[in-house]
């Protein structure tokens, strides 16, 4: 009963679009320029290399990304990818990457719960056993899985970016409540907190206190490590985790482009040749 | 099939086969020898390429139905599945959410060509009827297949359109539960969907046969919307329309192709790529583009059940246009007054797709606070999908029907070939191609 009167509570805020959603704002994300922009665009390895490092080392602590496994980092277009190892699970790299992680599992002789460190084939962990585990420890507020988050916001990695990055002191005259942060970028409604002149900040209150600071993770390639810096690297990342096949599918795409245009063009050809005796 | 048989056996073995089971017979008069009035332009193409992109469709989906599970924990996680770890998956997957889209764009323009040049005229009811059966397959279909991947827009989505179905009364509640298998959009739900889903494009395929089957009777209509008079009105379908159905294809590919490749989720919505979750309704919930009108009008009605009247309405006008319309012309290229009228419904469609992708009190005009009348103020977007709604209705149930009655068409052609044709013959008839000059 109770999900039915949700749903037809759905249903109602779909038919009068309450005014509760239209107030909705948040900053337009930053323009960003990013390598994988464009037709040709490929991501760049060394800025996956240092995204992933700052997802181990920061956001991993909070953030599941229950669609990836190691071995995802060793393959064709990921950031550890070695011609050597056609066989991602067989990269030194991403092996040895995964070995300093643990992982749970049971152990066959015994049936025990253990940890052991992790394979090529294993899925990156998750930081919380559960979901109301992880709400517990972050205030109540449940950290998104990240596998395919720059595909599930408008502007995708844009919008990461500019989220990381964009952490700022909430201005006179809005009060922020316990275990909140003010955020321009994401997405909020923020008049009733609001009692300063003029119309209320755009952006929103988000759990997730800033994140990144200056040198909090070490470059190994000797990138400055910014909060922007490492903004940006991680969106980067979690572009490439969204859409790991991208660098394949544009490739694919000129060939098919080239393709389609070359028969177009000779189906052109063969249609004006054809109806050329015929008045129409 | 229009026209006596062309076709001769011409081996013993096709002569056999002939006075069994005549295929081949019926192939060469369908596909080869079919008399096609030799003046259809572009906007004759789209059949072939809706065609087409039914084939494209039911290809993919059976591929995906491999790796596809249908189960609320595991829908979302094979989906993304099939886009990592299956060989070429992101390529059948993306073909398959763009090739609905695609799909529309053919179908929105084969049936606006389809109204302007009055091919719904008699003799062609029946082909036209059947036209607007598929569309409604196609409908049920896409809208089914929307909800697998069963992210938030999936869920959420089907929560909205179902429920629908509960504002009729008194049996409204009994079949919503029916239709959802429970009591809420759950297991039951996505399963009965995914078997749907799979059913109904087989059933598109048939009322397909039977549209080309309606079609080959009277033959095709054409712009100018004269009978065909004689033979020399007419080509063989192959080559000359196979060749420019061909042609349009691979431009309509190339831009399918630029989707698939390029801009694969553009056309979606990106919260469709959160897991669903009952829970947590999105701010805004709305529906692939290719429903956005039909939304509008669902929407500009205040009452529940006015609007879900309203908009089967909509779609139920098309149905009885064959008798709406009082016109004797069919092409409108005859008919200047019906032609602008036309043209502001093909404007009035556009502003119900914008109006059903914006929030209904959202102003118009930014900045701009004018008078609230009835429920929200006029410069909203739920009063321009009023405005726009009603001309739709009007364009059916007022507009066609008088217009017939009073205007003046242009006097008609007497024939095809009689009208200065705007291409005519580049050398004479039967005369030796100079193949290095023209194509």
């Amino acid at each position: 009963m109770l999900r039915k009167g949700f749903a037809l509570a759905a249903l109602g805020l779909a038919l009068i679009a309450g005014p509760a959603a239209a107030a909705t704002t948040h900053e337009e994300a930053k323009d960003v320029h990013w390598s994988f922009e464009g037709p040709f665009g490929k991501f760049d390895k060394a800025q996956l290399q240092r995204g992933y490092k700052v997802y181990r080392e920061v956001c991993s602590a909070c953030h599941a990304m229950n669609l990836m496994y190691f071995r995802n980092l060793g393959q064709p277009g990921g950031p550890f990818y070695d011609e050597k190892y056609p066989n991602p699970n067989d990269n030194p790299y991403v092996k040895s990457l995964a070995k300093d992680i643990q992982v749970s599992d049971i152990d066959s002789e015994t049936g025990d719960a253990i940890k052991r460190p992790a394979t090529s084939a294993d899925r990156f962990p998750s930081p919380f056993p559960n979901e109301a585990a992880a709400r517990a420890s972050n205030g109540g507020a449940l950290p998104p899985d990240l596998s395919v988050i720059a595909k599930a916001r408008e502007a995708g990695p844009a919008y990461v970016y500019s989220l990381l990055s964009g952490f700022e002191e909430a201005p006179a005259g809005l009060a922020v409540p316990p275990g909140k942060h003010y955020n321009p970028y994401f997405p909020g409604d923020l008049s009733s907190f609001w009692t300063g002149k003029g119309p209320a900040p755009k952006g929103g209150f988000i759990s997730m206190p800033p994140q990144l600071a200056p040198n909090k993770v070490t470059f190994d390639d000797g990138t400055p490590s910014t909060v922007q810096q490492q903004a940006k690297d991680v969106a980067a990342f979690l572009a490439w985790a969204a859409e790991p096949k991208m660098e394949q599918r544009k490739a694919f795409g000129f060939g098919a482009m080239i393709y389609l245009l070359i028969l177009t063009g000779l189906l052109y050809v063969s249609y004006r040749r054809v109806w050329r005796n015929v008045a129409h | 099939m229009s026209g006596h048989s062309t076709y001769e056996p011409k081996t013993g073995f096709e002569r056999w086969l002939d006075q069994r089971l005549p295929l081949i017979r019926f192939a060469q008069d369908t596909m080869v020898g079919f008399p096609t009035p030799k003046n259809l332009n572009y906007w004759w193409t789209f059949g072939g390429i809706l065609a087409m992109m039914l084939v494209f469709q039911i290809v993919t989906g059976i591929i995906l139905a491999m790796h596809y599970v249908a189960h609320v924990d595991y829908a979302f996680a094979s989906v993304e599945r099939i886009m990592r770890d299956v060989n070429y998956g992101w390529l059948i997957r993306y073909m398959h959410a763009n090739g609905a889209s695609m799909f529309f764009i053919a179908v929105y323009i084969h049936i606006f060509r389809n109204i302007y040049y009055g091919s719904f005229k008699a003799p062609r009811e029946v082909l036209w009827l059947l036209g607007c059966v598929i569309y409604l397959l196609m409908m049920a279909t896409a809208f089914m297949g929307y909800v697998l991947p069963w992210g938030q827009m999936s869920f959420h989505g089907a929560v909205v359109i179902t429920n629908l179905l509960g504002a009729l009364p008194v049996v409204g509640d009994a079949i919503t539960t029916w239709l959802w298998g429970g009591f809420a959009v759950d297991n039951p739900t996505l399963n009965r969907f995914f078997s749907l889903h799979y059913l109904l494009p087989f059933m598109i395929a048939g009322v397909v046969a039977l549209h080309i089957w309606a079609l080959h009777v009277p033959g095709n209509n054409n712009p100018l919307g004269v009978n065909v008079k004689s033979k020399e009105d007419t080509v063989p379908f192959h080559p000359y329309y196979t060749v420019k159905d061909g042609f349009a294809m691979g431009v309509f590919l190339l831009l399918f192709a630029y989707f698939v490749f390029y801009n694969p989720n553009i056309l979606g919505h990106a919260d469709n790529y959160i897991p669903a979750n009952p829970l947590v309704t999105p701010a805004h919930i709305v529906p692939e583009w290719y429903f956005l009108p039909f939304y509008a009008i669902l929407r500009a009605v205040p009452n529940k059940l006015g609007g879900v009247l309203a908009m089967f309405g909509a779609i139920g006008c098309m149905f009885v246009l064959p008798w709406l319309d009082t016109s004797k012309v069919r092409s409108m290229r005859f008919r200047p007054t019906a032609r602008l009228y036309f043209l502001i419904f093909v404007l009035a469609c556009l502003v119900l797709g914008l109006c059903g992708a914006k929030l209904p009190d959202d102003p118009v005009i930014p900045g701009l606070t004018s008078f609230t009348l009835v429920d929200s103020d006029l410069n909203s977007y739920v009063w321009l999908s009023r405005i726009a709604a009603l001309y739709y209705f009007a364009y059916f149930l007022v507009i066609t029907p008088i217009l017939g009655l009073t205007e003046t068409p242009l006097p008609v052609p007497e024939s095809i070939s009689a009208p200065v044709l705007s291409h005519p013959a580049t050398s004479p008839a039967g005369a030796v191609a100079s193949p290095e000059k023209r194509g």
